[in-house]
């Protein structure tokens, strides 16, 4: 989707907020909701795309306003509602408040069993599909061309299993980019490289 | 006060405290905490998951050429020699070695994937959205913000944890360490440099700030979170 979370290449945002050697969480209930979810995830109540895909739906001024940890609460407050572990005007009763969740999810998509498979040194395109489901690949590498330089072993289909469809695992593999050509005449030079499925893939017919 | 809370005052943490706190009271009504959970979690965010284990890491690197042989060629293996693992899902690491010339810093865009069992649960400011949206772009002005200015004939590479491949950076040897143990040199490795927004080979800092900042493994202090 099209979301507030893909955030690579946005300008208007000033320095990073750096402070090396900082502690682990700035609060106690930091600790406890990232506890909280991973312990989800180990019970089975919603798996690691389905997490991501949670807070990516989370209203974009929620999502630009909130902190780290409070996207991690909201997206994980949300599956456990949508997966029927809790109510939600339960939670809101608990909490005082009106307790805002992510927006509805939509359909997924399936991926196709891959017939062969991508080598290191191919020259390929990132397919200019626009989806509203989840996905991985971030806007500014829509359409553009890359080389592979590497390739991991085979993981399920984020764009099914983030809605709960049986996903495929396929290879992803890792690109490398020039931010000249992802941003022509508006970056800094610098090679940017994006691991993709192989479902995002095409092979680089003709002149680029 | 930093961004990680600064964007909420004490109602609103107050507020977010019971929003967690109602959610475990849902999975405590239905039985699903285990007993220590909670002690048990905090163990593993706080001390288990270290950037000490990856310090260690790429100390055997710089001191073992067989072994930084089988880090470059698969990783995780490598990592499983010292005790280290990574979460199921993690299926691939890739160590990214830094030279003079190169210089490899990550990221991750789409949310904040980072090797954690390795470099410990990631910083606050490589979870925010400046560092996010910009190192992809406009990386050499972010690390010269965030202290590191590379000269121009370094070549920067970025890497974006879009997928389930996991990174680590093995940050350039420093010259003055000619000599020291493996433990003396794990000590100087910091989450940050493997992370890739400082070096440690004194390469992008300003001039006059190495001779007060050069870290001393060898008396046993710590210069990293």
């Amino acid at each position: 989707m099209d979301g507030m979370h893909d955030l690579g290449g946005k300008e208007g945002f000033g320095k990073v907020d750096y402070r090396p050697g900082g502690p682990v969480y700035h609060a106690s209930w930091h600790e406890r909701i990232h506890a909280l979810s991973s312990l989800a995830r180990r019970l089975g109540i919603f798996n690691m795309d389905e997490y991501r895909h949670a807070i990516e739906r989370m209203a974009p001024r929620h999502y630009l306003a909130a902190s780290y940890y409070e996207r991690v609460l909201i997206g994980s407050a949300t599956l456990c509602v949508e997966k029927g572990c809790v109510e939600h005007r339960q939670l809101a009763r608990w909490s005082g408040d009106d307790f805002p969740l992510s927006g509805a999810i939509g359909p997924g998509r399936l991926n196709k069993p891959i017939a062969s498979t991508f080598s290191i040194g191919d020259v390929l395109r990132v397919k200019d599909e626009h989806v509203s489901c989840h996905v991985r690949v971030p806007g500014y590498v829509r359409g553009k061309t890359g080389t592979v330089v590497g390739r991991s072993p085979a993981s399920p289909f984020p764009d099914a299993s983030a809605h709960d469809m049986p996903a495929l695992s396929e290879p992803t593999y890792q690109l490398r980019f020039l931010s000249t050509e992802l941003w022509p005449g508006a970056s800094e030079e610098a090679s940017v490289y994006v691991d993709l499925f192989q479902s995002y893939l095409e092979p680089c017919t003709g002149a680029p | 006060m930093n961004r990680a809370h600064s964007s909420i005052g004490d109602h609103e943490e107050a507020l977010m405290s019971r929003r967690v706190e109602a959610l475990e009271k849902a999975f405590e009504a239905k039985g699903l905490v285990p007993e220590n959970y909670f002690d048990e979690f905090h163990v593993k965010a706080t001390q288990e998951w270290s950037p000490e284990n990856g310090a260690r890491v790429v100390a055997r690197c710089w001191t073992d050429t067989a072994f930084r042989e089988r880090l470059l060629g698969d990783a995780i293996a490598a990592v499983a020699e010292l005790g280290y693992s990574m979460p199921e899902h993690q299926r691939k690491l890739i160590a990214l070695e830094d030279t003079p010339n190169v210089h490899n810093v990550i990221v991750c865009t789409l949310c904040s994937c980072t090797a954690f069992t390795l470099l410990g649960v990631a910083p606050h400011w490589y979870k925010d959205l400046e560092y996010r949206a910009r190192i992809v772009r406009e990386a050499r002005t972010v690390l010269r913000e965030m202290g590191t200015d590379l000269p121009e004939q370094v070549e920067i590479r970025v890497w974006d944890t879009t997928a389930d491949t996991r990174y680590i950076v093995i940050p350039a040897r420093p010259a003055y360490t000619q000599g020291w143990s493996e433990a003396e040199l794990a000590r100087i490795v910091t989450k940050e440099s493997m992370i890739g927004v400082s070096r440690l080979d004194g390469i992008g800092k300003a001039p006059g700030a190495d001779a007060a900042e050069v870290p001393d493994g060898r008396s046993g202090g710590r210069v990293h979170g």
